[in-house]
């Protein structure tokens, strides 16, 4: 087709789609000014009920838990798959680098960025372990807290650090924390199937509203995603950082 | 709408528009992350700061480190051919 004819066909398309979006947004309630049913419920329940005061958490690891396990699996499976894709294939092999890893450092890292780096590194951690063990209290949860927790040895990256990055966090031990994290959160389910009367219903003491130990399984829930999420996004990092920095196909 | 959400959504208009022009895949990576950091200020802005903390690192750091990584990878692959290719001419 031509640059013509392609031109034209979008013009048609972008204008039918800015037209249907104009009308139907002329249908939105504007912002902040929801009045759906559901809204109303989760608000009058899981506070009440279930003793969380962030409620997209008490959504995602109460009202639709089961949910949650089948996105804890999507992101596993896709994890899993690049692990399969990126794999070390039989004519390619690891690039010969001059020291060792404790010292090695991949060139174009400032002074200044190596000491940005040495800030960022615990202050991503700490971040991202309180969003995940705050999830039923405040904004945040497993998820959030997690990549903000894999976002930490990452920063590693900035200073070049490469291979100290993979000394501490080893593909092995990674897919290790990724297993680990989504076995727990199916595991507390169950515990709801033995000690409640169905899965995934929460089964520990729901304890005082905005306490740290409150809301039952939640914070639980919300710990065993935070350690899937930090593996599987550090995991996913990996993967394709050793295919651009490290693997190099046998001459 | 108040101007903090109109400015934020402007930001993300012109964040979103810059990416799909430019042909160029490095410098659209960076012009991802700068849409990533837009869209987590609307995001806050509209007061979701659970989507907003999850969009924070998506966008500026997950998603163009691995698209960098390919870039890179890709690079170097078109070296080798051109390499390779000059020495069959040889």
């Amino acid at each position: 087709m031509s640059r013509r004819g392609r031109l034209l066909l979008f013009a048609l398309g972008g204008a039918t789609l800015a037209a249907v979006l104009v009308i139907a947004e002329r249908g939105l309630p504007s912002f902040g000014d929801y009045h759906g049913v559901y809204g109303r419920v989760v608000q009058a329940t899981e506070p009440v009920l279930r003793r969380a005061t962030d409620l997209v958490t008490a959504l995602n690891f109460d009202l639709r838990a089961f949910d949650t396990v089948g996105e804890e699996f999507i992101l596993f499976a896709s994890v899993a798959g690049v692990a399969l894709i990126l794999r070390r294939m039989r004519d390619e092999d690891d690039r010969a680098l001059a020291s060792t890893p404790q010292e090695h450092r991949f060139t174009g890292a400032s002074d200044a960025l190596q000491l940005l780096t040495l800030a960022l590194v615990p202050t991503f951690i700490a971040l991202g372990v309180y969003v995940i063990i705050h999830g039923a209290l405040t904004p945040g949860g497993g998820f959030q807290g997690g990549i903000v927790l894999a976002a930490g040895p990452l920063a590693m990256l900035l200073a070049g650090r490469y291979l100290a990055l993979k000394r501490l966090a080893p593909v092995w031990a990674l897919e290790s924390v990724d297993a680990a994290g989504a076995m727990a959160y199916v595991l507390i389910g169950l515990g709801g199937l033995v000690f409640a009367s169905s899965a995934l219903q929460n089964f520990l003491p729901l304890g005082t509203p905005g306490q740290l130990l409150s809301a039952g399984t939640m914070p639980l829930s919300s710990i065993a995603v935070g350690i899937e999420v930090t593996g599987a996004f550090l995991l996913t990092w990996t993967e394709f950082l050793d295919q651009a920095l490290i693997v190099e196909r046998r001459h | 709408m108040t101007v903090l959400q109109a400015v934020a959504l402007t930001l993300v208009l012109a964040g979103g528009t810059s990416v799909a022009l430019t042909r160029e895949p490095l410098r659209q990576v960076l012009l991802l992350g700068l849409y990533g950091g837009a869209l987590t200020i609307l995001f806050f802005v509209l007061q979701a700061p659970d989507v907003a903390l999850s969009e924070i690192v998506v966008g500026p750091i997950a998603m163009p480190l691995i698209v960098l990584a390919a870039l890179r990878k890709i690079g170097e692959q078109e070296r080798e051919r051109r390499a390779s290719e000059a020495e069959d001419d040889r």
